[in-house]
């Protein structure tokens, strides 16, 4: 029998916050244990939580990118169970009224070849609500250790449908969620960090069905690929499972990314009974239209529609798009050197090769390189000019790149303008002609490539300034000039 | 007399810790004092007035603190072994208000565990007995702030009133207790018994005391977020005011069985006052409080109370047992062992009741004929400025008497409890005595943010009444 994986993934991102959901500490990641804390962190006799506002104006940015309904009304409930990360043993969460409901994730799977765009999809979200994260466990021999500067931080988690059927589409899901969240300002989601953290439900069913089958809750996910790799060797167990007669157990399984291996957590008999209530410390916050549409304007564009558009209205194709647009800051640059020169491809090359190599060698971030769109604008129209060869320009770019000096200011430094003098130009071309009798005789005789050495002997001659399109030109001219 | 000079802060200050050091012993409204603290910033209120820096009327006063309010570098114990050795790194809203007035943070006063009682006997620490007999309690759960004040310990203290727990000492204690609007006074700094019901408030021997400490403690706080934004009016100046022929309203089921005969002749005598001062008397209805406010106050103060007292767990402070072996075993122990008897049935009452299952039966219809209530008190406002009626069915009642009697113990709040469910103020005044010298308190109950009101009412009886210059003989 064939069987069919049904997946739904919840997904924990951090806001990017300057403090914490419910307090004025800030937000951080490796400060030292215990330093980013205060009374109401700590849980201690007293201390009340207020409401952070840029936490809500984040996650209500998020849900408008996805396309959820937000709920006109934010309130908040208390999520008890008592665990050492949690100080004050319940978390501040949204039980019954999610700040964002529905909404879905557009995600691309991989296409029939690197230059091939993929199948588009929408994934179906079921809610985005906000809630607070606990503090970090370390365990050793004898002691587990806590460091509460985590605890407090605003979490967003993001529920899809389970709507996914492959390990790719989850993979596909969470690379595009990553790059919206990321592109929105939202989170860093880096996973190192735990500023994204995925758990999958998983479940398989013979094909045909529409009965979902028993599900798998598998957690510790905690790199993209792990999510990809998890939740295939999740699917091949069920499938192994059901196959050899068995049937699948409702289990939280905890997934061992190193050893490729999975091991059962906790069976549906030991769910928390976690008695919720509505917090009465905190009052529910009306989200009206006129604060949706203040967020609203804060929108980016989405990264696939934006792909698209650079597809169809600068001619670019998909698989530069596929570099520019994943980076928001590489393809802003990108858009705002095109419309400075006008030569779409031109730019999207320099940035997709030159520009990249650079960053990356000398591992840096495109905010704070030396490289001003202008003085990329003014290169691209040099080259496009004939003012310098496409040797030059290399040069010129490098050394841009090093001091964000303007390309006249470098070329006029380094002496790379191309030559235009054609009386200088009209000398080199008789004495090359001379110089290379057969290769004269052989591109008369109908061997096109013959000509360059002819245009090389004049390059040489003007040490690599003169302009090759006037020089190819004036050497035809000549050369057919003296056939007939 | 600060004002004219006629006495230092400090000769003051040395004044209540004498008078503390005389009568604590048999008092013990006190969890703990720093004397040595209390004369230092006696001195600077001095160095302050002599520079005519002074900082208001409240400037080198003394007031104390129900042990659940925290002040930086106090202990803050809840009365409970739990936090036996906690000492609060902040201060509360209300203390840093205080401090800036002047006053002088003067002992951590005594209290039924987290608040949970109506006597001061269930404390980790020992009772406290009633100054007016120290055979009796002093009422609770402010019942340490109500002796110590009564007791002359200090002029004025700080209590917390969930259920009633200002004003029925106050009432047991003969004194001025203080339940302010919820969201009045900002609760950040105050170890949470049931956040939706707990209010910060005062305990004074006059009307005018009361006005003055409310007037520095009340305002919107940007830590609590439950506080809310008001104009503050000077509720001082108020007292002097008489707007118009008050309305009063008497809550009939408030006058039925189990009232103490001795109280609902003392609560007539004052309605007679007020019916002879102008006052237009009619009798109201509130049957859904009388009925059911009870049985809703426990199930959401618990519910409130078993999620706000998880933080104890001997984790990160408060007592850590010494024989667990494992995560659940630090929270089972400590827990066990740090908490005392009330507290448990508490919070495994709240428990119970947010339970899977059982919270639509419990929580929910609680928090529905909450609304209910809160809606009736409404209604009867429409032609009322405030109701009147006792504070509490009877008087101080004898150490020990109620407390293997829960149930007996919570119907003492009958009167008070609807007015935490509605969020109202309210006051209890002293308006006699029982025939054995036990202070009767009178309750006024007041709008919304109705407490110039409130209080000018009160301060009217009191100024016709010489009931709060009796002390008693200790």
């Amino acid at each position: 029998m064939n069987y069919e994986a049904v997946i739904g993934l919840e997904v924990h991102v951090q806001l990017k916050t300057a403090s914490k959901m419910f307090t004025r500490v800030a937000a951080g990641y490796g400060a030292p244990p215990n330093t980013l804390t205060d009374p109401v962190v700590l849980a201690l006799p007293g201390a009340l939580p207020v409401l952070n506002k840029e936490a809500l104006d984040k996650i209500i940015k998020a849900g408008l990118m996805l396309g959820c309904t937000i709920a006109p009304v934010c309130k908040w409930d208390r999520k008890n169970y008592f665990y050492p990360d949690s100080p004050k043993n319940y978390q501040i969460s949204q039980y019954d009224q999610p700040i964002c409901l529905a909404g879905s994730v557009e995600i691309e799977l991989p296409g029939e070849a690197r230059n091939i765009m993929g199948e588009h999809k929408q994934i179906p979200l079921t809610r985005i609500h906000l809630e607070e994260d606990v503090g970090k466990l370390t365990h050793e021999v004898h002691d587990s250790l806590v460091d509460y500067n985590r605890a407090g931080t605003p979490l967003m988690e993001i529920v899809s449908e389970p709507a996914m059927h492959s390990a790719e589409e989850a993979f596909a899901f969470l690379t595009s969620l990553r790059m919206t969240m990321v592109q929105g300002g939202i989170s860093d989601c880096d996973m190192e960090k735990g500023q994204l953290r995925c758990d999958a439900n998983i479940s398989i069913r013979p094909i045909g069905q529409t009965k979902l089958g028993v599900k798998v809750e598998l957690k510790n996910l905690n790199s993209i690929s792990y999510v990809r790799d998890g939740i295939a060797l999740e699917i091949r167990r069920q499938t192994a499972v059901l196959t050899g007669g068995g049937s699948i157990v409702q289990e939280t399984r905890q997934y061992d990314g190193e050893a490729g291996t999975s091991v059962a957590m906790r069976s549906k008999e030991m769910a928390h009974d976690y008695r919720y209530f509505p917090d009465p410390d905190l009052l529910p916050v009306q989200v009206d239209a006129a604060w949706r549409a203040t967020i609203q304007a804060t929108i980016p564009e989405l990264p696939y529609a934006r792909q698209r558009r650079f597809i169809t209205q600068y001619q670019l194709p998909y698989t530069i798009t596929a570099v520019l647009v994943p980076e928001r800051a590489l393809a802003d640059f990108f858009e705002e050197v095109a419309q400075l020169c006008g030569h779409p491809q031109a730019v999207a090359n320099w940035l997709v090769n030159d520009l990249r190599r650079e960053l990356a060698a000398g591992g840096i971030a495109l905010a704070v390189s030396k490289l001003r769109p202008a003085h990329l604008a003014a290169l691209v129209n040099l080259v496009e000019q004939g003012e310098i060869s496409m040797t030059a320009a290399k040069e010129v770019f490098n050394d841009m790149f090093q001091t964000g000096e303007a390309p006249a200011v470098i070329v006029m430094r380094k002496n790379l303008k191309q030559s235009t003098d054609s009386g200088a130009l009209e000398q080199w071309v008789q004495a090359a002609i001379v110089a290379n009798p057969k290769a004269v005789a052989e591109f008369l005789a109908g061997k096109e490539q013959a000509i360059n050495a002819v245009k090389g002997a004049v390059m040489k001659a003007s040490q690599g300034k003169a302009n090759p399109r006037l020089v190819d030109e004036l050497v035809r001219r000549q050369l057919l000039a003296g056939k007939s | 007399m600060l004002a004219a000079k006629s006495i230092s802060a400090s000769e003051l200050m040395q004044a209540f810790v004498a008078r503390t050091t005389a009568v604590e012993g048999r008092v013990h409204a006190f969890n703990s004092r720093d004397e040595v603290g209390a004369l230092g910033l006696a001195a600077a209120s001095d160095a302050r007035r002599a520079a005519g820096q002074a900082r208001g009327p409240l400037d080198g006063i003394p007031i104390g603190f129900k042990d659940v309010i925290a002040v930086e570098g106090q202990p803050l114990t809840a009365s409970s072994k739990m936090l036996a050795n906690f000492i609060s790194p902040y201060d509360a809203t209300v203390t840093t208000k205080l401090k800036a007035a002047g006053a002088i943070p003067w002992g951590r006063l005594n209290l039924d565990e987290f608040a949970m009682g109506s006597s001061t006997e269930n404390s980790a620490f020992g009772a406290t007995a009633n100054p007016w007999d120290l055979t009796r309690v002093p009422g609770g759960s402010s019942g340490g702030s109500a002796a110590a004040v009564a007791a002359g310990e200090m002029p004025g203290a700080l209590g917390s009133d969930t259920g009633g727990s200002i004003r029925q000492p106050a009432a047991f204690c003969g004194l001025v207790g203080l339940k302010p609007t919820y969201g009045l006074v900002s609760r950040y700094g105050l170890a949470a018994f049931a956040s939706s019901l707990d209010q910060i408030g005062t305990l004074t021997r006059t009307v005018g005391d009361a006005a003055q400490l409310l007037q520095v403690v009340a305002g919107h706080d940007s830590r609590d977020s439950t506080s809310l934004s008001t104009v503050i009016p000077d509720y001082s100046a108020a007292l002097q005011k008489k707007s118009r022929p008050w309305r009063i309203g008497v809550p009939k089921e408030f006058f039925g069985l189990g009232l103490d005969a001795e109280i609902g002749a003392a609560v007539q005598q004052a309605l007679a006052f007020y019916r002879s001062a102008g006052a237009e008397i009619t009798e109201v209805s509130l049957p859904l409080t009388a009925e059911y406010a009870i049985a809703v106050y426990y199930l959401i103060a618990t519910a409130e109370a078993s999620s706000n007292l998880a933080r104890y767990d001997g984790i990160r402070y408060g007592h850590r047992t010494h024989s667990a072996t494992d995560a659940i075993s630090i929270y089972a122990q400590s827990r066990a062992e740090g908490f005392g008897e009330e507290v448990k049935r508490r919070i495994i009452l709240g428990t119970h009741v947010l339970s899977s299952g059982y919270y639509d039966a419990y929580y929910l219809r609680a928090q529905k004929v909450r609304t209910l209530i809160r809606g009736e008190f409404m209604r009867v406002f429409q032609d009322c400025d405030v109701l009147l009626s006792p504070t509490t069915p009877t008087a101080a009642f004898k150490l020990g008497e109620k407390s293997s009697d829960p149930l007996a113990m919570y119907l003492n709040d009958i009167y008070t409890i609807g007015v935490n469910l509605a969020g109202l103020p309210g006051i209890s005044l002293p308006c006699g005595f029982t025939a054995g010298g036990l202070p009767i308190g009178l309750q006024i109950i007041g709008q919304p943010f109705g407490e110039a009101e409130m209080l000018t009412i009160a301060h009217t009886y009191e100024q016709g009444h010489s009931w709060h210059t009796k002390y008693p003989n200790l």
